[in-house]
């Protein structure tokens, strides 16, 4: 296998850290680097392909829309959705302040 | 000399629409409730659950586009908006980016310079997100998930427009649109429609664009047109002293009646934006269409025109009344149940206005029975109640619809017919202004007034002047 | 107690349907085997004894009054910890959802109660089902029933191993790239990977929506066939779910091999194979030749280009499927920071495995401004030339005969090291997501370390009744399999 890896910049990893919302220690990000160059490197295979008037494929079956009628079915959900809520109060979850 | 600068105006503009249940699953979409009792796993975004298209979201974002001249993408997909924000359940928003259901259309407006076509780039569909609130007990903030999930279709003008008052008829038509074919009550106030201003200056005559902001929290055509004013004014005043234009998301402070930029988030602002794979692609068939097309209601224009065909009805009223659907059917169930279509339209325009005026309404929300309004106008016609009074009757129907006949008789508002009982009056008002009576008999018409008025006055209101009138003509 | 563990879930259900066997009797005889093997095994997650025995009670009425009155009622299932059961913790097997407890049911699980079948209890997988070994956990490793030291593949690791051990007649995995059929595979069991849309995914954990599916694990492909129609169908809930029929499989699997055509990928036996996995493979092939089945080798295009589109995609539907795990609603927590962004990082740096965030930041990372087109585009347009490659086999062949994957089951502690090395692992299986297809793996070999070895048919979309019948057909060919909680020599010493 060709494994000339990719090098991953620290302004790059930072970034898709911020996206995914993790904070990854400097040990971590340093594997995460490294691991990430070499499994980019491995799927540039991809690039080998000539892929010029293909058009993207999302759902294998392109054909099939579904819909719902637009009718009320469900009742009052609220203790269902707070039952695994890590904190709420008075029916609603309790995040840190937003502004 | 002073500079001369161009505004360049383009405006997203989010409709919430009307529809029984939310966008993705069967949680009722309408407005209020207790915290996070229309909700279910879906639209709690529970690890799972799955949403699935309503079919009427994708039917009123067809209309919609139909009546603003778009094109339909006969196969339009959902993709997803990847940014994390509480009021997000699933930290992404469903909604449209590659292929947007509606695109290349145009809406005409009407402004005091004439004619124009502003264009629209696209139309999507889209998920509402929940509400956050502050608790300033514990300082932090409560969600709650009644509103996550209420459909919505956004539509992204081209930046055709330059000033406030071509914003406010886009938006006026937009409204009328929306309104005429009932997927929307678009009332800025309470959020079924909120307007995003991207607005930029640049010197007259300069080619390609400057750089623009956005303006966010707009909750009246007020502050619409105040926010344009003071952002323009602001972008000027910034490159007349040498400075640039940052790009960013102001944010609209009506009490202070200034915008300031929006504290950026602590995110690049990078959607990540893929095609949704939960939900199929949406395919819009020739037949379809066909159907919707065949549905669509009499715009304002055709029944404005068809209201001075078959009514009648002055070029000038007949506009005014059909600016709104709903004060259009009043006017034609009452103008067909009385047989007057032009005091119909006298009422509705003088006292029926003068009301939503004074109490700060949209014609959208008067509640009352034509059949009431219908039964007044021949009560006025039939000279049982003076004008007057009548008024205020009328001003009663349009608070709390009361049945006309019965409020005039609790309330004692019934004209007098009695000729016998006018004639003791008219005689006594004769007898009491001697001099008044000596000048009308020696030909002074102009006194007639004086003493029809002395007459009512002396009925306390409760006679129809002109039979006062013809009564003391007699009586000469 | 050894002979109810020795019948398959139809022969069991048939003895409960005639009132040979009590429900309560098969069922305890699984509870006291799970008792005696799970020390060993660690196949399970959660066992709800109580809501077993409330169960056992409404389902003997409902035979007695008809209204459990199919094949499998009364029948024990185990169910992969992915799966939604309404109040019965649903983990994942990650320290995110370790005390998440659903307000619903899957849909699957649905349907298997509507027939009467009795959840055992859910079982262990790799962390949000990412992985092949089920060793990215959050809970025990759990070892292969086969040979101690060894994983039991997966991500459905847990339910493949259950079935393997005699734990459990039957179990429910999903297959996102080979997470059914592998560990099927690893184990000496049967699995079935259904057309894409077959199953609804209502109440599954979502790893990567488009390439999701759940299926059926059992010791026979008729128990996997039986299981699969019981689940199967459209569902209002799932929009991606088809309505289109599945035909009488059951009726249908007898057949043989008359008239069929096999295809077998020459690019599958090349290297990187196992020599032992190979030989398996190519003496199966030879076996259904000299019995009727017609084979022939050819070649199938792009097979080197299936794990990059794989993973391109499955880790960018998977950092936005696991972007809903943040604190707030459910899951896991940390409270040590103040600020809403730290809050989400926090939570989410604690309460996801290595490989899961591995998996989000590459996801991200994929679908960024800047390398969407390069990188996600150009893999969903490699799926559609992939496809088109199984199109055009299919124009030939009725079904495609395939190794489910390189090697049998490695050691324990072998594997996450090298995640490059553990995703080209998934090279057999990995096209059969991206194209939808359904496949069904049986075992066919033991190799000389005393590890099953497995292969997959693979058939066209919506032809699970081919594919099953060629598997039938070879199964009946084979003989029984052993099982792995009868070779004592086999299973470990704590068994």
């Amino acid at each position: 296998m060709d494994m000339c890896a990719k090098k991953i910049s620290d302004a790059t990893m930072e970034n898709v850290e911020i996206l995914s919302k993790l904070a990854l220690s400097s040990g971590e990000r340093e594997k995460a680097k490294e691991e990430m160059g070499k499994i980019l490197s491995y799927i540039e295979k991809l690039n080998e392909l000539d892929t010029e008037n293909v058009e993207p494929l999302v759902h294998i079956f392109e054909e099939d829309s579904c819909f719902r009628e637009d009718a009320v079915t469900n009742g009052d959900g609220r203790a269902d959705a707070l039952k695994n809520a890590p904190k709420s109060k008075g029916g609603q979850y309790v995040v840190p302040k937003t502004v | 000399m002073a500079k001369q600068y161009e505004t360049v105006i383009g405006l997203e503009v989010h409709i919430e629409l009307s529809t029984e249940s939310k966008i993705f699953c069967g949680c009722p979409a309408k407005f209020g409730g207790e915290p996070n009792t229309h909700t279910c796993p879906v639209c709690t975004g529970m690890p799972g659950a799955l949403p699935v298209l309503n079919r009427k979201v994708a039917e009123y974002a067809l209309k919609l586009g139909l009546a603003a001249n778009c094109e339909i993408n006969r196969y339009c997909r959902f993709d997803r908006k990847n940014y994390f924000y509480p009021d997000n359940p699933q930290n992404y928003q469903i909604s449209q980016l590659y292929l947007p259901i509606c695109y290349n259309g145009y809406l005409e407006i009407e402004t005091s310079k004439g004619k124009k076509k502003i264009r629209i780039h696209e139309m999507h569909m889209e998920e509402d997100a929940g509400k956050l609130i502050h608790d300033e007990w514990e300082d932090c903030s409560l969600v709650d998930y009644n509103r996550s999930g209420v459909p919505l279709v956004e539509i992204v003008s081209e930046p055709d427009m330059s000033t406030a008052e071509e914003v406010i008829m886009y938006l006026e038509k937009l409204r009328m649109l929306c309104r005429y074919l009932g997927i929307s009550d678009c009332k800025l106030q309470e959020g079924s429609m909120r307007v995003d201003v991207n607005l930029s200056v640049c010197e007259a005559g300069c080619v390609g664009l400057g750089t623009r902001t956005e303006m966010k929290n707009l909750n009246s055509f007020k502050a619409i047109t105040h926010a344009i004013e003071g952002e323009r004014e602001r972008q000027i005043e910034l490159l007349e002293s040498g400075k640039s234009i940052i790009q960013e998301t102001r944010r609209w402070d009506d009490n202070k009646e200034c915008s300031y930029a929006m504290r950026s988030k602590e995110d690049a602002k990078d959607y990540r934006y893929f095609p949704d794979p939960d939900i199929p692609p949406v395919r819009i068939s020739e037949g379809w269409i066909g159907e919707l097309k065949a549905q669509q209601p009499e715009f304002q224009k055709e029944r404005s025109e068809r209201f001075q065909r078959d009514y009648g009805l002055p070029e000038y009223d007949s506009n005014l009344i059909t600016q709104s659907r709903h004060l259009s059917d009043i006017f034609e169930q009452t103008a067909k149940l009385c047989g007057s279509p032009k005091k119909t339209a006298n009422w509705l325009m003088g006292e029926g206005m003068r009301f939503l005026k004074e109490k700060d309404m949209e014609p959208e929300e008067l509640h009352f029975s034509s059949a009431h309004l219908a039964e007044l106008i021949k009560e006025v016609e039939r000279g049982k109640i003076n004008q007057q009074n009548a008024k205020m009757v009328f001003g009663k129907i349009l608070e709390s619809d009361v049945e006309p006949a019965a409020y005039m008789k609790e309330h004692g508002l019934l004209a007098v017919t009695d000729d016998s009982v006018l004639r003791k009056a008219a005689a006594e008002v004769l007898a009491e202004n001697v001099k008044a009576a000596e000048e009308y008999r020696g030909g002074k018409e102009k006194v007639l007034g004086f003493l029809v008025g002395q007459v009512m006055k002396k009925m306390r209101g409760k006679a129809d002047p002109g039979k006062v009138r013809e009564i003391i003509e007699r009586l000469r | 107690m050894q002979e109810i563990m020795k019948m398959s879930a139809l022969e069991l259900g048939g003895k409960i349907r005639s009132r040979e066997l009590k429900i309560k009797e098969a069922v305890d005889a699984y509870l006291a085997h799970i008792r005696k093997t799970e020390p060993g095994v660690h196949a399970f997650i959660s066992i709800d004894e109580e809501c077993i025995n409330s169960r056992i009670k409404e389902i003997e009425t409902g035979i007695r009054d008809g209204v459990y009155s199919g094949s499998l009622a009364g029948v024990p299932v185990a169910v992969k910890d992915n799966i939604c059961t309404k109040g019965l913790r649903t983990t994942c097997a990650s320290r995110m959802l370790k005390n998440f407890v659903p307000a619903y049911d899957a849909e699957a699980v649905v349907r298997m109660e509507r027939q009467g079948m009795i959840i055992l209890g859910k079982t262990n997988m790799d962390e949000f089902a990412m992985g092949s070994t089920t060793e990215t956990s959050v809970f025990e490793t759990t070892v292969n029933p086969w040979k101690e030291g060894h994983v039991p593949g997966g991500s459905s690791g847990g339910s493949c191993a259950a079935v393997a051990a005699g734990e459990a007649p039957l179990a429910l995995g999903s297959d996102t790239g080979g997470s059914i059929r592998q560990p099927a595979a690893y184990c000496g069991v049967c699995g079935l990977k259904p057309t894409y849309g077959r199953v609804s995914r209502y109440g599954l954990i979502a790893y990567a929506s488009s390439l999701d599916q759940i299926g059926s694990i059992g010791k026979t492909v008729e128990d996997c066939a039986v299981l699969f129609e019981v689940i199967a169908g459209k569902d209002e809930k799932d929009a991606t779910s088809t309505g289109r029929g599945i035909g009488r499989i059951k009726e249908t699997l007898s057949g043989g091999f008359s008239g069929m055509k096999i295809g077998v990928p020459k690019e599958y036996l090349a290297s990187g194979l196992e020599g032992e996995v190979r030989k398996g493979i190519l003496d199966a092939v030879h076996f259904m030749e000299e019995n009727g089945a017609e084979t022939e080798f050819f070649s199938l295009g792009l097979t080197d280009y299936v794990i990059p589109a794989y993973y391109i995609i499955a880790c960018a539907e998977a950092s936005s499927n696991l972007e809903r795990f943040d604190g707030i609603k459910y899951g896991y927590r940390s409270d040590t920071v103040s600020e809403l962004h730290e809050m989400y990082k926090k939570s989410r740096q604690e309460g996801f495995g290595e490989e899961v965030k591995r998996r989000i930041l590459l996801g991200s990372f994929v679908l960024s401004s800047g390398y969407y087109d390069a990188y996600y585009l150009k893999a969903l347009k490699a799926k559609r030339l992939i496809k088109e490659e199984f199109n055009k086999a299919f124009k030939r062949y009725d079904c495609i005969l395939a190794p489910a994957s390189p090697t049998t089951a490695p050691k324990i502690g072998t594997s996450l090291s090298d995640p490059l090395k553990m995703y080209l692992s998934d090279i057999y299986t990995v096209a059969v997501n991206l194209s939808g297809l359904p496949a069904v793996s049986v075992p066919c070999a033991i190799d000389s370390r005393g590890l099953p070895i497995g292969m997959q048919f693979i058939g066209n979309c919506f032809q699970e009744k081919k594919i099953l019948k060629a598997a039938a057909a070879y199964e009946s060919l084979r003989g029984a399999f052993p099982a792995a909680w009868e070779r004592r020599d086999c299973v470990g010493k704590a068994i």
